[in-house]
C-alpha cells in the first residue's frame, strides 16, 4: 500500500463528504442513487467477506478459517458483543489448525 | 465544547459513548490485523486519519494484504464510500457556517455522526451531536487504531493465532444489520458467488469489484419507506446509531 493510494482513497473519500455541505442548497441526490450506494457498499463487504473467509490467493483457504468466520457470523446474528465476535473467530481457527485441521 | 456537551440529552452522550467504544475495538483490531499482516505502522496510522472510513479502510488492507494491487484496493475503498455522498446532502443543513467549519466538518461525517445528527429533534441538538459524536469518534478511532497497530507488531504467528480469519470476521459482524432487507441481500448473496467463481481466474483485487454485478438485483428504493422519512435514520440503509457499523 503506497503513500500514492492512501492519498487517493483519502482525497476521493473527502471529496464524497464535502460535496453535500458545499452544495447543499443547490443539488440533492435522488432516492434511486441512495438505494444503490447502500447496496454496492454492502455487496462489497459481503463480497470481502466471503472471498477473505474462502479463499487464500488463488486457492480454497482451507477449512479452519471459514469456520471460525462462521462461528463469527452465528454470534453476530445473535447480537453478541463485538470483542467476542471477533475472538470466537481466531479461537476457532485457531484451535481447530491445533487439531490439525488445515 | 462544553457548550456543546451540554446542549445534548445524557442519554445521548451515552449512547455517543457505546458507539465510541464499539469503534475503538473495531479500530484496534484494524491497526493489529494491519501491521500483524506486515504493512508498516504508517499504514493503518496514516490511512486512519486521512480516510477515516473503517470499513474501506478494511477493504483496502484486506485487498492489499491478499496480493491485490493498489488500484483495486483504492477503488473498491472509493466505491464503498460513495454512501457518504447522499448522508452529506442529508447533513448539510446542519453542517452550515463559514466555508472553514465545513471543511473542517466535512472530514467527521461517518455513519455514526449522520445516524446521531438525525436522531436529534431540533438544529441547535443536531448541531451539537454531529460535532460531538464526529469529534469523539475521530480522536478514539485514531488512539485506537495505534493502539492496536502497536500490538500487532508484537505477534509472531498470525496464522497459528487464527488472526486471518479475524478480517473476514470484522467485515461480517459490519455488513449484518444492513441485510435485514431482502434485495440488499440477494444482491449481496449474488455478489459474493461472483467473487469467490472469479478468485482462481483474475488477479487479486478484481474478484470483490465483479461482486457489483449483485447490483442487478438492487431493485429500486423502497417508496413506503421513503414516504414516511421522518425519521429518516430509520430508512433502509441509512445508519443505525447501535448497531456496530463502521463508518
Amino acid at each position: 500500500m503506497s503513500l500514492l493510494a492512501v492519498l487517493l482513497l483519502a482525497a476521493g473519500t473527502y471529496a464524497f463528504r464535502l460535496a453535500g455541505p458545499l452544495l447543499g442548497g443547490r443539488l440533492t441526490v435522488s432516492d434511486r442513487l441512495r438505494h444503490l450506494l447502500a447496496v454496492a457498499a454492502a455487496v462489497l463487504l459481503v463480497a470481502l467477506v466471503a472471498t477473505g473467509a474462502l479463499t487464500d490467493g488463488r486457492d480454497f483457504a482451507g477449512w479452519a478459517r471459514p469456520a471460525g468466520v462462521l462461528v463469527a457470523g452465528v454470534l453476530a446474528l445473535r447480537r453478541a458483543p463485538f470483542p467476542l465476535v471477533v475472538v470466537a473467530a481466531a479461537g476457532t481457527t485457531a484451535v481447530l489448525r491445533l487439531c490439525g485441521v488445515a | 465544547m462544553r457548550s456543546l456537551l451540554r446542549t445534548l440529552e445524557r442519554a445521548t452522550l451515552r449512547d455517543i459513548a457505546l458507539v465510541c467504544l464499539a469503534d475503538a475495538l473495531v479500530g484496534a483490531s484494524f491497526g493489529a490485523i494491519s501491521v500483524s499482516g506486515g504493512l508498516p505502522l504508517w499504514v493503518p496510522v496514516a490511512m486512519s486519519v486521512l480516510v477515516f472510513a473503517g470499513g474501506s479502510q478494511f477493504a483496502a488492507v484486506g485487498i492489499v494484504l491478499s496480493g491485490g494491487g493498489a488500484l483495486a484496493a483504492v477503488v473498491t475503498g472509493l466505491v464503498l464510500n460513495a454512501r457518504l455522498l447522499p448522508f452529506g446532502f442529508t447533513v448539510a443543513d446542519t453542517l452550515d457556517g463559514p466555508v472553514w467549519r465545513r471543511l473542517l466538518g466535512a472530514q467527521l461525517l461517518t455513519d455514526e455522526s449522520v445516524a446521531f445528527t438525525l436522531l436529534q429533534p431540533d438544529p441547535r441538538r443536531r448541531r451539537a451531536a454531529y460535532w460531538v459524536c464526529g469529534l469523539a469518534l475521530f480522536l478514539i478511532w485514531n488512539a485506537s487504531v495505534l493502539v492496536g497497530a502497536l500490538a500487532g507488531g508484537l505477534i509472531g504467528d498470525t496464522d497459528a493465532l487464527g488472526l486471518d480469519a479475524a478480517f473476514p470476521a470484522v467485515l461480517l459482524a459490519l455488513v449484518l444489520p444492513s441485510l435485514t432487507d431482502r434485495r440488499t441481500r440477494t444482491a449481496a448473496l449474488t455478489g459474493a458467488a461472483v467473487a469467490v467463481a472469479a478468485t482462481p481466474f483474475v488477479p487479486a483485487g478484481l474478484p470483490v469489484l465483479l461482486a457489483l454485478a449483485g447490483l442487478l438485483f438492487a431493485g429500486r428504493p423502497d417508496t413506503a419507506a421513503a414516504a414516511t422519512s421522518t425519521d429518516a435514520a430509520a430508512a433502509e440503509g441509512e445508519p443505525r446509531p447501535l448497531a456496530e457499523e463502521v463508518h
